[in-house]
Formats: structure tokens, sequence, C-alpha cells
């Protein structure tokens, strides 16, 4: 078949060649998959939970259904050449989210510390602002090149979304991290947003300057040392990371900030001493709080020896926390399979059940193989947005795609890390999985951005312009 | 910009890398132990997920479960004289997880049991609701109730029952106990509290017949009395010791008291035994020396843990004394410490000639549906005496019941042997002593039924009052009485 080569090149070629595919059908074949699967897994909670078929399901799948149909029938129409999984995936991670949102609803313990009851048809909302504004990106996003116009505006954007929970009495304190806001009863995570407009102004500014970043350096022992001026800006948003970890007291925001800017960094002047220095930076400066942050310390305290943490909280010590500990016997009761949905008892976490450590359920109720899957689904997602950065053409458009296929990546690992007990816990969620409006609505126009890239670097290349000066010749010469 | 950008792609995918390990660590490597750490408070839900199985004395359930309506738990445990039979069953408590039989044999009782496996899994297909397994003990509920109900009426003491034959422990009261009932539920934190020792200085959940040792004062004369004839030291009851009176211990100037004008002058054994002579049997005990003396009380058991399979405490004699200690330990006093089940274990070796069975109170396990999962089947210890040596001791024994110390506990048309000890201690003696007895029953067949061992500590008593005889000796009376009435 002559397709068969024609797609094996395509796969080994890092730009997009002219005749791709469009593969909106596999989109739509992937998203059916995407939308069957939560919709049996809504059912098997409710025959777990009640015995019987949840009265919802119909208007659940549908309306899953259809959000994933509007956002495929944009995609066809505004950016026919994009990457066809993200749509599918993101729609599959959302909607497992929204079963066990569901399920969690469920739970009498959490319903009775207000933990939970309605969150699942708050998330079906926020899922459909997600999706609303991942359509409008695709609509009237026609070139993402177009934000390389704001760089300046995003960092002073970025900066104020930042800095809005610091503000008195606009910012809650959460469990010590004070990264949210509260505005007319919704709580907001800024940081879920700054960290695209954060991306969009590291990629404008790292293209004009790359070549000043890259090129002005000394060797010193195998490494580039870059020029003392040009260090600024990486000592610059070192700073501002070391102020959000001092006075939002949250080491993953912190820590996903200034990693987009490290591998944005890296990819723009090719120089490995920058990830050098971002080590060494991020060492230093997490020690360096930690020596003197209360509540940094008491995080990592209760990541070493979550136990002593356990007791403490359940002696009724102020200022400790059980869920660490939860979380793992959650993680260790699902074992291999899981007890199978609407069977596990996560809702022992209480606390942010649903949203920080709703990972934590998939370990007890899908077991090591369902929270491996969706792993890998987030892995796919991060290499899908990776690869558009490969096939990107524009420089722009290369950064902006790994800084946030970067972001997305490092705030997986953060977040799974911190709930199993890999690195101290931090106060961001599952992309996509967790309930919070904030984050799934950045995280669709994270999407829908990813997309818009990819559209742009599969499109096929237009038409190379008639020559007129050979038309002239070939007149001239009969 | 392509070569960073692979870089990248393969640091992105090294860190979902490390969580897909992490995860295979939590949930394949850790898994079992954070799924049964009992801190872990699935591990109680599934316990109470389902009607607990149930513990059975004599074909009737001492414990039960009942249905509650609130919270995470489905059922609470249940008890039926509860006090009486605590240090049995232990509790299967909400909040503060299992002890004793509710603990060890959890996993029958709640379902979960290896063993029920193939049976789970065929009832998880039949969509039946999972269900405990009984445990079956080998108590006897009318001996219980006489231990049990003869403590009430003394204060603070203990009391063990073996069948000699067998090892099956017949009894094990504890006095003062606790109602496991009063602490199953998941908000039981007050009354907890008030059974906590430091709350409560009766200390009521300390089981005292395998978890205490006491000094076993002369009651540990039968262990040297055994001593003496298996070494061959003296080799016939009647045959007169070689003890001068007074005796003053080797490499001191202290003399070993009697209590009272006894007749303990170069006394034979039988009447030594018979009139309690700390002279002869100190004697015997620094005559035959540590070594000798320790592998005698080793025989019996002491030293080491038993496992009923509820743990019983190590009884105590030390390996590293001169010669007046070993006379002192020999007569159950300096270091020697032993559990009410040590020397009920001690009474019934001598009665079953001279073999020690191991004692054991779960006599089976059974399924669900009442299939026998597992027997206990009875198994000897060893032999601290040869059956020679112990019809000697047997017939020793007899006369201090018939003509001596422990004439409390003779029994009409019964054969009873026993031992009488008053064990002092505290600083100088200062504290009230022990009432101890330890006896064994023998029938007209020449079979031995039960044997006991009672400890009294009784507060309110005087100290002049105080002797095993008195206090002690009907204590067991009532529990020979007890297994042999519901024998016939």
């Amino acid at each position: 078949m002559s397709s068969t080569t024609n797609t094996s090149t395509h796969h080994t070629s890092t730009i997009g060649a002219i005749g791709t595919p469009s593969r909106r059908n596999t989109e739509l074949a992937l998203l059916v998959f995407a939308v069957v699967i939560p919709v049996f897994a809504y059912a098997n909670v409710g025959l777990a939970i009640d015995d019987k078929v949840p009265a919802g399901l119909l208007s659940y799948g549908l309306g899953l259904g259809l959000l994933a149909g509007i956002g495929h029938l944009v995609v066809r129409k505004f950016a026919p050449y994009a990457d066809p999984l993200l749509l599918p995936l993101a729609t599959l991670l959302n909607g497992l989210g929204l079963v066990v949102i569901w399920r969690l609803d469920q739970s009498e313990l959490l319903q009775s510390i207000n933990q939970a009851g309605n969150a699942a048809s708050r998330q079906l909302l926020y899922t459909a602002m997600g999706i609303a504004l991942f359509i409008a990106v695709l609509i009237f996003l026609k070139d993402h090149r177009v934000l390389q116009r704001y760089t300046y505006i995003s960092m002073v954007g970025a900066l104020i979304l930042l800095l809005l929970p610091l503000v008195p009495g606009l910012g809650t304190s959460i469990y010590g991290a004070k990264i949210w806001i509260s505005v007319a009863g919704f709580s907001i995570q800024p940081g879920e947003f700054a960290k695209i407009v954060l991306a969009i102004f590291f990629a404008g500014y790292l293209m004009v300057k790359r070549d000043a970043l890259a090129l002005a350096s000394r060797r010193f022992m195998g490494l580039y040392l870059p020029r003392g001026r040009d260090l600024g800006p990486i000592l610059v948003v070192w700073f501002i990371s070391i102020l959000i970890l001092v006075f939002e007291t949250d080491l993953g925001t912190s820590l996903l900030f200034f990693g987009m800017f490290v591998i944005m960094l890296y990819v723009a002047t090719e120089r490995t001493s920058w990830i050098v220095f971002g080590l060494l930076m991020s060492g230093v400066g997490a020690v360096g709080v930690a020596s003197f942050e209360p509540h940094v310390q008491q995080r990592v305290q209760a990541w070493l020896d979550p136990m002593k943490e356990y007791t403490l909280s359940r002696q009724g010590v102020g200022g400790h926390s059980e869920q660490a500990m939860q979380a793992l016997w959650a993680f260790g009761s699902g074992g291999t399979l899981g007890t199978g949905l609407g069977q596990g008892h996560s809702d022992l976490i209480r606390f942010a059940a649903n949203s920080d450590f709703i990972l934590a359920t998939f370990g007890e109720e899908l077991g090591l193989a369902g929270v491996m899957a969706i792993l890998v689904i987030y892995a796919l997602i991060v290499e899908r947005g990776v690869r558009t950065a490969l096939a990107a053409r524009d420089p722009f458009g290369k950064l902006l795609a790994v800084g946030l296929s970067g972001a997305f990546a490092l705030q997986v690992f953060v977040v799974a890390g911190g709930v199993m007990g890999l690195i101290p816990l931090t106060g961001m969620t599952m992309p996509f999985l967790a309930s919070g409006g904030s984050a799934v609505i950045a995280n669709w126009a994270l999407i829908g951005i990813l997309l818009r890239i990819s559209d742009t670097a599969r499109r096929p290349a237009p038409a190379p312009a008639p020559n007129p000066d050979a038309e002239m010749t070939q007149v001239v010469r009969p | 910009m392509n070569k960073p950008l692979r870089r990248i792609a393969i640091f992105c995918g090294l860190l979902v890398l490390t969580l897909l390990i992490r995860d295979n660590w939590l949930q394949y490597v850790k898994a079992d132990e954070l799924r049964t750490d009992t801190a872990n408070r699935r591990v109680a839900i599934e316990r109470y997920a389902t009607p607990r199985g149930d513990i059975i004395v004599d074909g009737k359930e001492i414990t039960g479960s009942k249905e509650v309506s609130s919270g995470d738990f489905e059922y609470v445990r249940t008890y039926k004289d509860g006090a009486m039979w605590a240090p049995v069953t232990g509790y299967a408590s909400q909040a503060y997880g299992t002890s004793q039989i509710e603990n060890l044999e959890d996993g029958i009782l709640t379902g979960t049991d290896d063993t029920l496996f193939f049976r789970n899994t065929l009832d998880m297909i039949t969509g039946k609701k999972k269900q405990g397994g009984n445990v079956v003990t080998t108590l006897n509920s009318a001996a219980q109730k006489a231990a049990y109900d003869g403590l009430k009426g003394r204060g603070k003491g203990a009391v063990a029952a073996i069948d000699p034959s067998t090892g099956a422990i017949l009894a094990l009261a504890s006095y003062p106990s606790y109602d496991p009932s009063t602490i199953a539920g998941s908000n039981d934190g007050e009354a907890w509290k008030k059974l906590m020792k430091k709350n409560n200085p009766d200390d009521p959940m300390l089981n005292r017949a395998l978890r205490e040792t006491y000094p076993p004062g002369s009651t540990f004369k039968v262990v040297t009395a055994a001593a003496a004839l298996e070494d061959g030291l003296y080799s016939e009851a009647d045959q007169k010791t070689d003890t001068p009176l007074p005796w003053t211990m080797p490499g001191t100037t202290t003399e070993l008291k009697n209590e009272g004008n006894i007749p303990c002058k170069n006394a034979t054994l039988r009447v030594a035994l018979q009139y309690s002579c700390n002279t002869v049997f100190g004697k015997i005990g620094s005559d035959l020396g540590n070594d000798k003396m320790l592998a005698e009380a080793e025989k019996f058991g002491f030293n080491s843990e038993q496992f009923t399979p509820v743990r019983a405490n190590a009884s105590v004699f030390s390996d590293d004394m001169n010669e007046s200690q070993t006379a002192l330990s020999s007569i159950g006093q300096y270091n020697t410490a032993a559990t009410p089940l040590q020397m009920a274990m001690v009474a019934s070796a001598v009665a079953n000639g001279g073999e020690l069975m191991k004692p054991y109170m779960v006599d089976k396990l059974q399924a669900p549906n009442l299939d026998p999962i597992e027997t206990t089947e009875p198994e000897a210890m060893s032999r601290p005496l040869s059956s020679e040596n112990a019809q000697i001791l047997q017939s020793m024994m007899e006369t201090v019941v018939k003509d001596g110390t422990g004439k409390n506990a003779q029994i009409d048309g019964v054969t009873v042997g026993g031992k009488t000890g008053t064990a002092q201690h505290g600083v100088d003696n200062s504290e009230k002593p022990y009432a101890w007895f330890l006896s064994y029953a023998k029938l007209a067949d020449g079979s031995s039924p039960v044997a006991v061992a009672v400890v009294v500590e009784d507060d309110s008593a005087v100290r002049d009052d105080i002797s095993g005889g008195g206090l002690a000796a009907p204590i067991a009376k009532s529990v020979m009485e007890a297994v042999i009435n519901s024998k016939k």
C-alpha cells in the first residue's frame, strides 16, 4: 500500500511534510472511546454503590458526548490538521475525573464534612466552560504567533495572577498554602492560568534573546558559562519563584514555574549549562527557604515520616494532617487490580479527597493497573505536546509548545509524586482529573493552544508562489 | 532547537517513568503491608463489614455481632458475660483494634483468612455475602464461672485450669476484669480511658492468668521436689532428708526460717511438703545447684513464653545464682516468678504421670458453614518427671491435701493432690503476700481431668490471714468440682 510508506516517512520526519493527512477521523474514533469508557465507569459506580444504573447516566453520557462532539467539530473546522490524540486523551481524563468526583460525592463521610455533594455537577459546568474556552482559542487564535505580540503584557499579567493570592481580603489560605483567591463565592487558583500566560511570556522573550544567551558565553570545565548580564533573567525568575515559595508557601507552584523556565531556556539556547544552573539554583532556593519557613518544613516532615504525622494529627496536635498516610493506605489497599469503582474507602482522606488527592481514589479503586494507565495517558499528552514542538516551524511555536508540555509534565510529576509520597506534598491538582474549576478551564485552554500550534505545524505548506520571472521567460521563448 | 527538544521529551518520559516505578513500589511491593496495617481504618471496616464469627465455649457462643446504623462500620461486637470471658476472648473494638483470640484468629472470625479463600471466591461468584468462621475453644463454662465467681469474692487474682492429659485449657480467669462490650464501639473513648492502668490502679485489662508473673512461694517446692527425685538426690517420699534445723544458707550467716514451729529436722520429702518446710527445700535447691534446678524448672516450662495461642509471659528461674540465692529461689522466692498458667502446668505434669502437655485453648476453627478447618491436636511438650517419680510426687501432694496445709481442697470421692503457697513480696516483704494454691483431681479410675492453679492478691485481708490454704484452695476446689461434675 502506498499510503503505508507515506505514513512511515512522516513518523520519522521532524517537520510535517506536504500532504499530511488531517487525521480528523482518527480523532473522532478515539473520541468515541473517550466518551464510552467514562460512561461505563459511571454505570459501574452506580451499580457498585446502589445496585442500580445511576439515574444521571443518560444526561451524563449525552453531556460529555456533546461537549466532545462540539470540540471535535470545531477542531475539524478551525484546526483541521491538529494533533488527533490530544482532544480524545483530555476528554478521557476529564470524563474519568467526573466519574470519580461523582463517586466521592456519594460518600456519606465526605458529605458530612462538606467535602462533597454536588461537586460533580459543578465540575461538569466547569468542563463546559473549559471546552468553551478551548473552542474560543481555536476560533479566535488563528495563528499562535499572534501571541508573540503580547510578550510583555503577558509578563505583567502573569505577575498579577501570581500575586493575587497575596492581596489581603482576596487571597485565602487553605491548609497553609496561599494559592487561592476567592471571588463571589468561587475559589480560583490563579496559578493555573499564570502557567499559560507565563509560558507565552517566556517563549516571546527567549525567542528574541536566545542568540545573546546562547552565543555570548565562555567555556569553562566543559560548560558554557553565560555572561554575568545574561544571568539576569534567570535570576529574576528564580527570585520570583522563591518569593512564591516564601509568601504562598507552595513548593509545587514554585517548582513548576522555575522548572518551566529552565526547560524553555535550555531549548532556546541549547546550552546544558542552564540545566546545571537551574538545578543548583532550585536546590539552593528550596533548601534555603525550607530552613526558615515552618510550613515547608512541616510538609517535608510529613513526607519523611507520614505515619508520625498521622499519629500527631490523630492526637489532635494542631497543624498536622493525616492525609499523606491516608493516601498511602489508599494506594496500598488498592493493590494490583483495585477494589473496583465505588468499593474503596478513599473518602478516609477526607479533606481534598476529590481534588489534590483524587489520584489516591484511582489507586484504590482501579489499582496499580488503573493508575499506570492514567499516568501513561498523561505521558502521551506530554509527548504529543513535545512532538508538536518538534514539528512546529517557528521558534516561538516550538518554545511555547515545549513550555506548556513541560509545565504539564512537571505538574503531573509534582502532584502524583506528592500524593504517592515520592516528594513532599504540594497544593497543585492533577490536570483534568481533579475537582476544581480553574485547573480544568486552564488546561482546556492549554490543549487548545497546543492544538493550534500543531495545526499550524502539520498544515500542508502552501503551494509555492508562481515565479513571475519564469513565466516571463516562457513567454519569451516559444 | 530540535536536539534539546528530544532531550526534553526523554526527560518528561523519565518523570513519568519515575512515577510508574513509585506506583509499582506502593501498589505492588508495599501493598500488603499498607493494606494490613492495623492503623489503616480499612482493616477495621472490613472486620465489621459482616457479622463477625463467634468464639464458642461448650457449644454456645460467648460473643455476638449486632448491626449499627451510623458510620462506616456495619456491625459491632457484643459479648455475653464479657468480664468473665475477657481473659479468653480479648476484645474486638472498632476504635482500638483487637487482642488475644479476637486478634490472633481475626482472619477466621472476619472470614478473610487464606484457608477460606476458595469458599470466599465461591461466595463471591454466587453472590453470597462474606461470613466469618468460628473459633471453638477448649474452655469449660462451669469451671470458668466457678473460677471467676471465686475470685470475685476474694479480690484480685487469677485462675488457670488445664486438662492434664491433653493440655486443653479449661478455665482462665482474671479479676478485676472488664467487659469488652463497653469498648467495642467506635465512640467508647471514655470507657477505654477508664480501663487504662494509669487511670485505674486495678488494671482490669491485665490478663493476670497469662501476663502477670507472681513469686510462686511454696508452690514452687513441687518443682524442687521433682528436681530432687529426678536427680536421684532422694528416691522416695518417705526417705529422711539430710536437713539440720536451723539451717544456715551456704556462703552466708543467715538462717533460713520456717513458718512457725514445724517438724522439719531431717524431715522426709512427704512431711516436708506437707508442712511446707523452707529448710528442706532450700537445702535441696542449694545441694542440687543452680544448673540442675534451672534444667528441671525449664522442663516445666519456665523461662519461655507459652503460646496458647494467646501469648503467656515467660515465668522466671534465674541462671546466675549463688548457692544461697538458689536456695531462696527453690522455695519460690528471690527472683523466681511464675504465671498462674505456669503453675497449672506444673500441677498438670505431675498429674499426667510426668508428661507435660502443651497448653492450648483453641480446639478448632470452623468455616462459616461449621465445617472444621483446623483442629488442634494435643501435643507433648516435655517430660519433667519419670512416671515412677510422678507417682511419688502425687502421693506427696495428696498427703498435703489429706493431712497438710491444703485440707480446704478436699472433695468427697475424689483424690486431690495440691500444694499451698504464700509468697512474700515488696521491699523487705512489706507488701501483702500472694496466696497460692495449685492442685489436681484424680478420679477413681485413675484418670485426672483437671489441674488448677489459683493466685489471690487480697488487699483487704490482714497478712496473717493469707495463706494459700485459706484463700486460694476453696476456689481451686470449686473449679475442680465444676470440671468433674460437667464430665458426669
